[in-house]
């Protein structure tokens, strides 16, 4: 059983301190995010029910490098898809089939197309799940309605020039409802 | 400027969508609900005797035979397997199109594609007759020399095709429910439900760091699925076109049998959503009357492709002037399955023509009882093919006739009501409406509003 203990200790997020401030309006939100990180912050989240427009620019998050995931291991289906068809069918075990050559390419493409897109997809998902340190156990929620309507800012504690009362400031200026300590 | 039409109705915010959706997963369904489960899982005991009784006694229970040796199974895997198509076209190829309708139909379409692949894998592993030993489809290293899979083949292009198009839309299918989860996990005030919901939301939170990635793969996976899901029905027309039996050894499979497979499934789709409509009021502000207007119109498009193969394919048969093409083709119209030809015409080419008018279109009940008959239609499509060119080949002396069994019927009737359980579970255990795919066409054709300027 400890395996399974270090498997779930592993998967409980360690939750960070920090200061959290809820937007309602997602315009203001985006434009807070940018101001946030132009006050010098680096390590902050902004939370959304939604993917939103913009805030990757306002962010500062760079064009997500998963692309190149899919492309090697689509490239790798592609390689162990032609091989194997070629070793099983010509090397390993050559069957006379029909009169067809051995290794007969055509009749090949569909397996080979297929083990492709198999690792192209499994993988992508694959990283996706790797990057975004999924899955997680119990971790913090700074606010049930973040995933239904609201949007949240979490700066946490070690980020640089981290300073609560200045960030409270920052955050009803910018239109924050809510701001308050929480741990995400 | 012309205006845009609104895709979702009525008066809504981010919190009533929240709680439109999710509170089908949170309250208990009506007696309706409980009616069609009901009916759902007879159909599915009648699967599970009519299948029970084949494995036990064998395939001689079903009317396959010599000469007509692909009978119900055959017939109801194409059929099932080429409703799953329109499920991947909704959710891959109209995201990449950019059409924003889709995303209020792009989960539940999604659901059928699962459940349908689900309910058609079953089929060819139990028309092999012996399903406890299907594992020997699959190249793996056995003590028989090990003596591989022939590749060659189209029946194991297929293993590969099915199985691979299986695991990918129900992960594309799974990745596009996460964050929905997560909305039901954290409205959860009951412990288990935020149990449950928690562990299959993965923990997701929704940061803007998470959504960039997410936003990529989602995008992966409707660029994969793309390619993936036209190869899936062309390689199962290959099971056909490598044959060299007249009526099937043709070029013309591969794009008749896509068109043919996204038309019986945008059908499905249609009957479906009635349904659903009905089941789920609340639905009718997301799921509206221009949605299935739009699906209508593919019907009526990819239609007019399967009825253009289907006067190809006899053209092409009188033009080769290869005398048994011609004759298959003469014996599938007039010989002693005629009738199954003409109900195939009927319903896939004469009726879909009544959207031609916008008020057919736009009637939810004449789309309902058009959206069956092209089911009905593209069932006999599959069983026209199949059967007529194996009944009657070259040789007059082998000719003969095939007749289904009470079990033929059980498996086809019964195949319905797995996937009709699968299906009425679904709708009410998982977000049936992409929540965080809805939100941001909400400003789509609302005047005066911040949403909707993108």
């Amino acid at each position: 059983m400890d395996i399974i203990d270090k498997v779930i200790s592993k998967l409980r997020p360690k939750a960070r301190q920090g200061m959290a401030g809820i937007w309602l309006d997602e315009h203001k939100f985006v434009e807070a995010a940018g101001k946030v990180r132009q006050s010098g912050y680096t390590k902050f989240d902004a939370i959304s029910p939604f993917p939103l427009h913009g805030i990757d620019d306002a962010m500062g998050i760079p064009f997500s490098y998963i692309p190149w995931v899919t492309l090697t291991f689509g490239l790798t289906g592609f390689s162990f898809g032609t091989w194997f068809t070629w070793w099983a069918s010509s090397q390993d075990w050559a069957i006379n089939i029909g009169g067809k050559p051995m290794w007969s390419l055509p009749a090949f493409i569909p397996i080979m197309f297929e083990c492709t897109i198999l690792l192209a997809a499994l993988s992508s998902v694959g990283a996706l799940l790797w990057i975004c340190n999924l899955p997680m156990i119990d971790p913090p929620v700074i606010d049930p309605d973040l995933t239904s309507h609201k949007f949240g800012l979490f700066v946490p504690e070690d980020d640089t020039g981290y300073d609560a009362a200045k960030l409270e400031q920052l955050f009803r200026q910018l239109g924050a409802v809510e701001v308050k300590k929480a741990e995400f | 400027m012309i205006r845009r039409a609104p895709l979702i109705l009525g008066s809504k915010t981010y919190e009533t969508i929240t709680k439109d959706i999710v509170s089908l997963v949170e309250s208990f369904p009506g007696p309706s609900y409980y009616m069609g489960i009901a009916g759902a899982q007879f159909l599915l005991l009648i699967f599970l005797f009519a299948q029970g009784m084949i494995v036990w006694f064998g395939m001689g229970m079903m009317g396959v035979n010599h000469p007509v040796g692909w009978g119900t199974d055959i017939i109801t895997f194409v059929f099932w397997i080429g409703i799953g198509h329109a499920g991947t076209l909704i959710s891959a190829v109209l995201f990449l199109f950019r059409q924003k309708w889709r995303t209020s139909i792009a989960r539940t379409a999604e659901a059928m594609t699962v459940f349908a692949v689900m309910t058609a894998g079953l089929f060819p592993i139990l028309h092999t007759g012996r399903p406890w030993l299907a594992y020997w489809l699959l190249p793996y290293p056995n003590q028989r020399g090990p003596l591989w899979v022939n590749f060659r083949s189209p029946l194991v292009w297929d293993v590969f095709a099915v199985s691979t198009y299986a695991t990918v839309s129900m992960v594309f299918w799974y990745i596009g429910m996460v964050p929905d989860l997560a909305t039901i996990r954290d409205r959860a005030k009951n412990k288990w439900r935020k149990r449950i919901y928690g562990a299959l939301s993965l923990g997701w939170r929704g940061t803007a760091r998470n959504w960039n990635h997410y936003e990529m793969v989602y995008m992966l996976l409707a660029g994969l699925s793309t390619p993936l899901v036209l190869s899936v029905h062309s390689i199962v027309s290959f099971d056909f076109a490598v044959a060299t039996l007249p009526g099937w050894h043709t070029t013309i499979f591969p794009p008749y049998f896509v068109a043919g497979a996204i038309f019986s499934g945008f059908a499905m789709v249609v009957t479906l959503m009635a349904i659903v409509r009905e089941l789920v009021p609340v639905f009718k502000d997301y799921i509206t009357i221009d949605h299935m207007e739009n699906m209508n119109k593919i019907i009526m498009a990819t239609g007019l492709m399967v009825g253009y193969a289907y006067g190809s394919e006899f053209f092409i048969a009188w033009y080769s002037g290869v005398e048994y093409e011609t004759f298959i083709f003469m014996n599938r119209a007039f010989g002693p399955y005629g009738w199954s030809y003409w109900i195939m015409v009927t319903c896939n080419v004469i009726i879909p023509q009544i959207f031609w008018f916008k008020a057919a279109r736009r009637n939810i009940p004449i789309m309902f009882v058009v959206s069956i008959f092209v089911n009905i239609g593209m069932w006999f499509e599959r069983f026209v093919i199949t059967i007529t060119s194996l009944h009657r080949d070259f040789l007059p002396s082998s000719w003969g006739m095939w007749i289904p069994t009470l079990y033929d019927f059980g498996a086809l009737f019964g195949s319905f009501g797995l996937f009709f359980t699968l299906f009425l579970l679904y709708i009410r255990l998982l977000p049936a409406i992409s929540i965080a795919e809805v939100k941001p066409v909400l400003g789509v054709g609302r005047e005066g509003d911040g949403h909707g300027h993108h």
